[in-house]
């Protein structure tokens, strides 16, 4: 049987790659969508593992939740991603920053 | 007919003349314009006189006609108290008023503002006889602005001369100081006696005579004292007394009839007027009679001096109308309240003359008024020269004409007073009557005698002045000569004033009568003096015409310190104009430019905008910063959470 802490331990690494990805990152916008369905694996990890070691069915129910919204979030973000280089020709994430004061 | 209504119709007919001149002068034309302003004084004059054989005949009058506000208990309106005073200021004011508005009409004659002239000349007759008929204090204050609003107005009413406009500032700002003193008297009045009309407050004045309160840091004051003290400023201010004097000699860049009507026989004698109304209340304060005989004397003998190195012929008029004013005000703080009255009746009628005279001078002379070019008027101008003795004369005060009787009654209070500094005040009229006799023939001698200084040009053109000019002359001659010697009687013996004035201590016990003075006037001072004064005159100026430089030149400090009126104007212009606009300076620089502009608006803003400057660094545009702070502020959160928290 493996430990509850197992799991929990997969989930951490899980979501620290995905924070790196997301920092460390400079080229490409693509990788910071991958990395953030990443980060939302890596909860759903953590959410399955309390589920069964608490032996409470909702938290595996929350997962469906969490899969559905990370699919609309990574179409929308594709076709954010699509609009925007259409418009600035560049998906490289340390060009986008229309937004600096 | 009623009499409230003959007492409304007075002061009416003077502001519906101003009104018509004023409003419709252009459309009714000069001489429409003329002949309605002396058509209502004139009817004013008739009334005036009509009242005061009414009120002389034992019909005294005191009641409101009007009811202007209610407030509180306190009730404003407009009434009249009508008894031997105002009606002797009715009838003084009232014939000055209408002499001068005949005269104007040769004075005036080309000078584009005709008709607004005579406007101002009714309207100030209005405000005057609102001020002299009122009874109760806010109707006199509503005259006293009045007259010092018209005064302003007439001041300036060449004012595309810079002198004027300065000149009309002048007397309206040294007039404020005065007319805030005045307006807290009145209120003083109001909160000790609860009431602003004269009567009530002139009967519940005894009860309070000692009263007192305590004032800031724990100090007595008494409140009579206080009163009399308050409404005397205002008095100092309208009648030109010490250090208040200043704006009376610069009034004269005003038209020669206004500095007859207004700066020397009636507005000036408004505060005379005040305190001989007051005097129920001044009687009360010892101290504020001693200060009044104080100012008055010191007023008497500083102004005399000055008015002895005057060259400007009305300037001359204008000292010793200064110097008149001290002697009443002296008059005043001797409790000789009828005597200050009958010198201000005899003087308005003489110091009119005077000017008159001097206005008829300067027409002739294509408007110089120089002595020092003028000289052997005597012949050509016969009317002026001989009207202008009379008034001299009268001024000067030799018997029979009426300042002698006027001014000796004053000498006579003075001598037998007993208010404190009556000693210091009976030396000053002593000297005052020298010098008065002085400077009045000084005036004579250089612009009537004497050779001829002025140019050929002046000399040709050199003729009397119309009827129009000289009929006044003669008309107000006419009372110089007589007025002392009708009125000597009735107003020593009592008759004359009634109770309409205080006369505890006046002249009234002397016994004095017309004869007794004629007949003593050999063996009294006052009358050597004045002989005195105009010999010496003689001699400076007509028999000796060296004498006077060369005296200048042999007290050369004492001269210089006359011709700059011992330096009140230096002093004002430095302490009052420079510090006031040194103090505004201060607080403009200080205040507004650096503490509200600098600090408090720019100050903040710019705060705010260099914070601003800070802040927007950390806004970079780029989503991983922003990402990067959620995670560190999500560490940061989670590790206090458990282990700050946890503990």
């Amino acid at each position: 049987m493996i430990p509850l802490s197992h799991y929990l331990i997969v989930g951490a690494l899980l979501f620290a790659i995905s924070i790196v990805g997301i920092f460390l990152n400079r080229k490409n916008l693509v990788i910071i969508l991958m990395a953030i369905e990443l980060l939302l694996l890596a909860a759903n990890v953590n959410f399955v593992a309390f589920s069964h070691y608490l032996e409470d069915l909702s938290g595996q129910v929350f997962v469906f939740f969490v899969l559905t919204v990370a699919a609309a979030e990574a179409a929308i973000g594709l076709a954010i991603l699509i609009v925007l280089f259409r418009t600035r020709r560049s998906i490289n994430v340390q060009d986008l920053d229309r937004l600096k004061g | 007919m009623n009499r409230e209504l003959l007492y409304l119709l007075v002061p009416l007919s003077c502001l519906v003349a101003a009104l018509l001149a004023g409003f419709l002068g252009s459309r009714i034309g000069r001489v429409n314009a003329h002949r309605s302003a002396i058509g209502g004084v004139g009817l004013a004059f008739v009334l005036s006189c009509l009242i005061a054989s009414d009120v002389f005949s034992g019909n005294h009058f005191n009641g409101s006609v009007y009811t202007w506000a209610v407030s509180g208990g306190t009730r404003f309106e407009i009434g009249f108290l009508i008894d031997p005073l105002s009606a002797v200021m009715m009838v003084v004011v009232t014939f000055v008023s209408l002499m001068v508005h005949i005269y104007t009409i040769g004075y005036m004659a080309d000078d584009p503002g005709y008709t607004r002239f005579f406007s101002y000349i009714a309207l100030f007759t209005f405000a005057m006889l609102m001020l002299v008929m009122s009874n109760n204090f806010l109707q006199l204050f509503f005259g006293w602005e009045g007259v010092g609003l018209v005064s302003y107005l007439l001041i300036g009413f060449w004012n595309e001369r810079e002198s004027a406009i300065r000149a009309n500032l002048k007397a309206f700002l040294v007039n404020r100081v005065g007319d805030f003193g005045f307006i807290l008297g009145i209120g003083a009045v109001l909160a000790l006696f609860g009431s602003l009309d004269y009567q009530t407050v002139f009967d519940a004045a005894p009860s309070f005579a000692d009263g007192t309160f305590t004032g800031p840091f724990g100090s007595e004051w008494h409140w009579m004292t206080l009163i009399c003290l308050l409404l005397f400023v205002g008095a100092m201010g309208k009648s030109a007394q010490v250090p208040l004097h200043v704006w009376l000699p610069d009034s004269m860049e005003g038209p020669t009839p206004i500095s007859a009507l207004i700066h020397a026989a009636t507005m000036v004698t408004a505060g005379i007027f005040l305190v001989a109304r007051m005097s129920p209340l001044f009687e009360l304060s010892t101290t504020a009679l001693a200060v009044v005989l104080l100012i008055g004397a010191l007023t008497t003998l500083l102004m005399a001096f000055v008015a002895l190195v005057q060259t400007d012929i009305k300037r001359v008029v204008a000292y010793s109308t200064l110097s008149q004013l001290g002697y009443m005000t002296v008059a005043l703080g001797a409790s000789a309240y009828s005597a200050a009255i009958f010198h201000l009746a005899t003087h308005a009628f003489f110091k009119a003359l005077l000017f008159l005279a001097a206005g008829s001078v300067i027409i002739a002379m294509h408007h110089e008024q120089d002595m020092r070019r003028m000289g052997g008027l005597r012949k050509l101008m016969p009317v002026t020269y001989i009207t202008c003795v009379i008034g001299s004369l009268a001024l000067a005060g030799i018997p029979p004409f009426a300042g002698f009787f006027s001014k000796d009654a004053i000498i006579e209070a003075v001598h037998h007073s007993s208010t404190p500094g009556a000693g210091f005040a009976y030396v000053a009229v002593m000297i005052g009557v020298v010098l008065t006799a002085f400077y009045s023939f000084r005036l004579v001698f250089m612009a009537f005698h004497g050779e001829e200084r002025m140019d050929a040009k002046t000399r040709s053109h050199l003729h009397e002045p119309p009827r129009v000019v000289t009929i006044p002359l003669v008309a107000l001659a006419v009372p110089s000569i007589l007025a002392g010697l009708i009125l000597v009687d009735p107003v020593m013996d009592g008759s004359l004033f009634g109770n309409s004035v205080v006369v505890s201590a006046g002249p009234e016990g002397l016994g004095m009568t017309a004869a007794g003075m004629l007949a003593h006037a050999p063996y009294s001072a006052p009358f050597w003096l004045a002989l005195t004064g105009i010999l010496l005159a003689w001699v400076c100026y007509s028999w000796k015409p060296g004498l006077p430089a060369s005296a200048a030149e042999r007290w050369p400090r004492l001269y210089r310190l006359l011709m700059n009126k011992y330096g009140f104007d230096e002093f004002y212009h430095w302490v009052f104009a420079d510090g006031a606009r040194g103090l505004g300076h201060f607080f403009w620089e200080w205040g507004d430019r650096r503490l509200i502009d600098g600090w408090m608006v720019n100050g903040i803003a710019g705060a705010v905008g260099r914070a601003a400057g800070l802040v927007r660094r950390i806004q970079s545009g780029l989503v991983y910063h922003y990402a990067f702070a959620m995670i560190i502020g999500l560490v940061g959160l989670m590790s206090w959470f458990l282990f700050a928290r946890g503990n």
